[in-house]
């Protein structure tokens, strides 16, 4: 018996046929991934549409054919949409997944996922779907939201299509949904509605048909929904591929009619059939008032001048504290786990550089990795309760004034705000913004934020070169110092965005659309889901850039080896990410270490990060820093606190005065050159602060970039405009207090 | 009279969406064309943008292009949900 899928038939495929696409579409907040989950029920694959860097989620899901044996088929859930006309690529994907076109497969079926309380909006995008004759079944969501629910059967003969209603939390509806989905499948009949659209629009809509590419193989029912398309996106738009013979029709009629208002001609004619039909099926579908009610009251706390702000940054408090103090336990947790690791290695495997290549490289470099995960899977469970529940949208009301200041969205306020924990979560956090620019944009300002890997630099810096004394007899001078860094690190972010915006990532002004939709209770498993799969993305994409990083940063200052018997402050090295000054290695055993200086001294001294520290001198020491920051810098690319950790392996290991072994930070403070003069003076260490606050020396925040970006252009980006940038103002700040005769 | 200009609660009715190109547009597909009612349901506590009822729905748009879209009222008085 051979099937009767729509795409397999008359079609002589010699090589096992592909599964049948099923497309999952729908406006945003309607509950489409909530389903997408209770239908597919398994863990998502997600890749990206061809070309962009949107991502793409889909599921293998069962089907059954009209002879009741099982099939796969793919699930992919598009994103959220209003219309099929687009403005920018991403708009534009939507359009492409449900033709097929720039490879994307054809689908078989679309399910349309409608807000049951929302039917006249959510069926503007349904209609334009069935005008392309496309395969498709309707799933009223959240029926439980409406009081009196319209009749399906009724609905569904108004329309053309089945529809089923639903309630994809809860999982109702989701057996007679598969049956149609089945039925559909199997049957295969694309919907045919004919629009009573003016007739002199029609008449002028041919040229326009006849523009349209040969490429996107249209079949001949389509030509006039796709020139009405065309009609409705091109012009004012950001949309690649378009030939210009299509711009110039579309154009053109737009002259030709301008004594028409095209735009609410076709919008109008869609909505008055949508009512028309709506009228028929009795009711209306409205949402549930005692519901509708219930969110206007929260409301007017959440959104209320005064009450709305505390509440608003009572989140943001919530925020910075799980990111700050709750992710800190398990954080500490996995470091103890990699130094147990390493212990255990150390152990029971002969020294020598195999041996170090796994404790460092490799364990070190895990553990580089997965000490993001807490903050990571922390970032996206209060992004998903924010989402879910509705107040991300007020979130973004909220702030929308401050942000699009910088010309963003008032979206991008989570992600700007959690890069003062680590700018990789952060990085993360921007695919909730849905356009692309607005994403980049934020992932090359956040890393300006001063996220708390800085905090162990900065304290060995003021610690050790600036005075514990009071400016004016009563303001500390290294709690100012601390304070004006996060006032420099915010005012950079913003001017950073305000340039960048207006340059390197230019972009049209779009107006804000925000829909705020009723509060809900987030459902807890699709947060859970949600939250593994980032976590696990994390993992794969980045994670194997930041350990090979680790491995490659730990070869830098560990080769040519050293004499077997290295000193402690050798083996503590890069790998000790999160120690902090005060806990470096070796206070225990002063003498033996004099000893052993002179024999260690050359292994980091002939190090390549020692020749890459040396031959970065003559660049470094405009801003003040000598040989022994350069390796420190090199160092830091780990991570930033690593700095702390290599300072101090290059002190350990080339002291050769005193012999004994002090803090870094009182090494620091004591070190003086032959001429007796300090190297690291005040002024130094204001031009290293500027520069640790502004440079992006940060291998994984390099690479989460590329993993979201898909290119190596933007992380190289940053880092050289943040090189730049800082190297300048450590420059100023340096030669500048040279010049008023400070040392 | 327009939208941004519109006093909170007030039920209104769309006369005519004005501006341009993909905004007017993104609009008019949100259902708000002429004769469709709309109330401004409340001002973000920074001035700016406002939040819409329209079609049961709440929608946010500042007030720079809310001032594109030209409004009468209907009858004074608090819009009641379930109204359509």
């Amino acid at each position: 018996m051979t099937m009767a899928w729509p795409n397999a038939v008359s079609v002589e495929v010699p090589q096992k046929p592909r599964p049948p696409v099923i497309l999952l579409a729908g406006n945003p907040n309607t509950g489409k991934t909530t389903l997408f989950n209770a239908l597919s029920g398994e863990a998502a694959r997600v890749g990206n549409y061809p070309g962009i860097t949107v991502e793409r989620r889909s599921a293998s899901i069962n089907v059954q054919n009209p002879n009741g044996s099982q099939e796969k088929a793919d699930l992919v859930d598009l994103p959220g949409a209003y219309s099929l006309s687009a403005r920018s690529p991403e708009e534009k994907i939507t359009l492409e997944a449900i033709l097929g076109l720039a490879s994307n497969p054809v689908p078989s079926l679309v399910v349309l996922v409608v807000d049951a309380g929302q039917l006249a909006r959510n069926f503007y995008l349904l209609l334009q779907i069935m005008e392309l004759s496309v395969p498709t079944v309707v799933a009223i969501n959240m029926i439980d939201e409406v009081s009196s629910p319209p009749s399906m059967p009724e609905l569904s003969r108004c329309l053309g299509v089945t529809c089923v209603a639903t309630n994809a939390r809860k999982k109702i509806g989701i057996t007679e949904l598969r049956k149609a989905i089945d039925q559909a499948l199997s049957s295969g009949t694309p919907p045919s509605i004919n629009l009573d659209y003016p007739a002199s629009l029609l008449g002028e809509l041919g040229k326009i048909a006849d523009a349209l590419p040969e490429s996107w193989q249209l079949t001949e029912s389509r030509r006039r929904p796709m020139a009405l398309w065309a009609l409705t996106s091109i012009g004012d738009d950001e949309l690649r591929d378009i030939p210009s013979e299509l711009r110039l029709a579309c154009e053109n009629m737009r002259i030709v009619r301008n004594d028409h208002d095209l735009d609410l001609e076709i919008v109008h004619t869609r909505y008055a059939w949508i009512e028309d039909c709506l009228r028929h099926a009795q009711n209306k579908g409205l949402s549930n008032p005692p519901k509708r009610l219930m969110s206007e009251r929260i409301d007017r706390v959440l959104l209320h001048p005064v009450l709305g702000f505390l509440a608003f940054a009572l989140v943001t408090i919530i925020l910075f504290q799980a990111l700050f103090i709750g992710a800190d336990p398990l954080i500490h947790l996995i470091e103890i786990g990699v130094s147990a690791c390493q212990s255990v290695v150390v152990h029971y495997l002969p020294s020598g550089w195999p041996r170090d290549l796994l404790v460092k490289g490799i364990i070190g470099g895990v553990g580089n990795v997965v000490v993001f995960l807490p903050q990571i899977a922390l970032l996206f469970a209060i992004i998903g309760f924010l989402e879910d529940s509705g107040y991300m949208s007020r979130v973004a009301f909220l702030i929308d004034r401050v942000m699009r200041l910088l010309g963003l969205h008032g979206r991008a306020f989570v992600p700007m705000i959690s890069g003062f924990a680590c700018a990789v979560p952060a990085i993360m956090a921007t695919r909730t913004l849905e356009r692309q620019r607005d994403r980049l944009l934020t992932m090359l300002v956040v890393p300006l934020m001063t996220c708390s890997a800085r905090l162990p630099v900065y304290t060995l810096i003021i610690g050790a070169l600036f005075p514990p004394s009071r400016l004016g007899g009563w303001l500390p001078l290294q709690g100012t110092l601390m304070v004006g860094l996060y006032g420099f690190a915010i005012v950079a972010t913003l001017g950073a965005a305000w340039v960048l915006g207006r340059t390197v990532v230019k972009a049209r002004r779009v107006p804000l659309i925000l829909e705020l939709p009723p509060y809900r209770l987030p459902h807890l498993r699709s947060i859970a889901r949600m939250v593994v799969s980032r976590s696990g993305d994390f993992l794969r994409e980045a994670g194997t850039i930041i350990l090979l990083c680790t491995i490659v940063l730990w070869a830098l200052l560990s080769f040519p080896r050293a004499p077997v018997h290295n000193g402690p402050a050798a083996s503590a090295m890069v790998t000790h990410v999160a120690q902090s000054a005060q806990q470096l290695p070796g206070n225990a055993r002063p003498q033996s270490d004099a000893e052993r200086a002179a024999e260690t001294k050359p292994i980091i001294e002939r190090s390549p990060g020692a020749w890459i520290g040396r031959t970065l001198e003559p660049v470094l020491k405009p801003l003040g820093f000598d040989w022994r920051i350069g390796v420190g810098l090199v160092g830091s690319f780990a991570a930033r606190e690593v700095f702390v950790s290599t300072m101090a392996l290059v002190y350990g290991i080339s002291d050769n005065d005193t012999g004994a072994e002090v803090p870094l930070r009182e090494r620091m403070r004591v070190e003086r050159k032959k001429d007796g003069s300090r190297p690291y003076s005040p002024l130094v260490g204001a031009s290293l602060l500027a520069f640790f606050a502004i440079a992006c020396q940060c291998s994984s925040t390099l690479a989460v970039i590329r993993r979201e970006t898909r290119t190596w252009r933007w992380p190289a980006f940053l880092f050289a405009y943040t090189g730049i940038l800082a190297w300048l103002t450590s420059f100023a700040i340096y030669q500048g207090g040279r010049l008023i005769g400070l040392s | 009279m327009t939208l941004a200009d519109a006093r909170l609660g007030e039920l209104l009715t769309i006369r005519q969406v004005g501006g341009q190109g993909g905004f007017r547009r993104r609009l008019l597909e949100l259902g708000l064309l002429p004769g469709t009612q709309v109330t401004v349901k409340s001002v973000a506590p920074l001035g700016d943008p406002i939040e819409l009822l329209v079609r049961g729905a709440s929608l946010s748009i500042r007030k720079q292009e809310a001032a594109t879209v030209s409004v009468t009222v209907d009858l004074k008085g608090q819009f009641r949900s379930g109204s359509p």
